[in-house]
């Protein structure tokens, strides 16, 4: 591999993955923050509540996980590595 | 791609994640990925064995495995249940019931056998929704489910369903067919690989107890992903029987 192609490629992973993880932090650490909230409130709606925030933290996290994809699609299945 | 060291090492040897290498079988002129083939045979022959077992002698009073299988049926039930209403769900059942034991079981295999014991002569064993076309078959799958679900029951009439609530909306009504099935596939792929790579590098780093609350994460997020997916492709179905 071109040792350019491969310092950007690098590069661009780890971009991938950081940058890709700020949204969904933010996004997490709010819907958890709310969780607590609502079970501080009513705590005989916990199991409830926690059934849709594992739920929801999931979908957020794939945000992140398609950041991992392109940095892994980078790494390892590179289409500019001639 | 890893330092010497790391091959030499009897623990991480067996949490060795190769990306982008497999075993490959040629099959009437195309490539077949061997590694993930084996381990989704095992899979449908454990998930086989669990339904005839749990129906073998099926009593009123269900004891044993048929009180299991029977608490396991209900809870994929309850998925298409909440997502499909009262009037739908009951056809549906069977679709979303087997994504969720497939994936389920594809996700646990993956993480809870030591399939690095048995040596390839490339490529390794492992989750087969670690390799992006299972991902992919199960979520075009999805698609064609809500295709068919949206044909059948308004026939033609599908297509308003792309320009409403204004005409404006219909490219992004059109491109939100291709990255449902690409949203789908992505998230299922990315979860379980970057579960198997973060136990790697992991276990390069200290061998020993250290990796063991990751795998058990590894496992939990098996489970929710398959979850998630099940009720994700029966949103879907939903959306177009609406």
């Amino acid at each position: 591999m071109d040792s350019i192609i491969s310092a950007a490629s690098v590069i661009a992973a780890g971009l991938s993955i950081g940058l890709s993880a700020i949204g969904p932090g933010i996004g997490q650490g709010n819907a958890a923050g709310q969780a607590v909230e609502g079970i501080a409130r009513q705590p005989e709606a916990e199991s409830k509540i926690r059934g849709t925030l594992l739920l929801s933290l999931a979908f957020m996290e794939a945000l992140t996980i398609y950041g991992l994809v392109v940095a892994l699609a980078l790494l390892f299945a590179n289409p500019f590595n001639v | 791609m890893y330092p010497e060291i790391f091959n030499s090492n009897m623990f991480t040897l067996l949490a060795e994640a190769e990306v982008g290498k497999h075993f490959y079988w040629n099959i009437a002129g195309f490539l077949a990925h061997g590694q993930v083939l084996l381990v989704i045979w095992f899979v449908a022959i454990i998930l086989l064995t669990f339904a005839l077992l749990g129906t073998r002698n099926i009593e009123r009073i269900p004891t044993g495995f048929q009180n299991f299988m029977e608490s396991a049926v209900d809870f994929v039930t309850d998925i298409a249940r909440d997502q499909l209403g009262e009037s739908f769900y009951k056809e549906w059942i069977p679709f979303i019931g087997t994504l969720f034991f497939f994936i389920f079981g594809c996700n646990w295999a993956g993480a809870l056998i030591p399939w690095k014991l048995i040596e390839l002569p490339e490529g390794e064993l492992a989750a087969p929704t670690n390799d992006i076309n299972t991902t992919v078959a199960l979520a075009l799958l999805t698609s064609l489910a809500y295709f068919y679900a949206g044909f059948s029951k308004k026939g033609l009439g599908y297509f308003k369903r792309y320009i409403q609530p204004i005409p404006l909306l219909l490219p992004i009504n059109i491109l939100e067919d291709f990255t449902k099935p690409l949203s789908l596939s992505f998230r299922l792929f990315g979860n379980i690989l970057a579960d198997e790579l973060t136990v790697t590098v992991l276990t390069s780093l200290v061998p020993l107890v250290v990796p063991l609350p990751i795998m058990i994460l590894g496992i939990f997020a098996g489970s929710v992903q398959a979850l998630i997916f099940s009720t994700l492709a029966a949103a879907y179905i939903a959306e177009a029987l609406e």
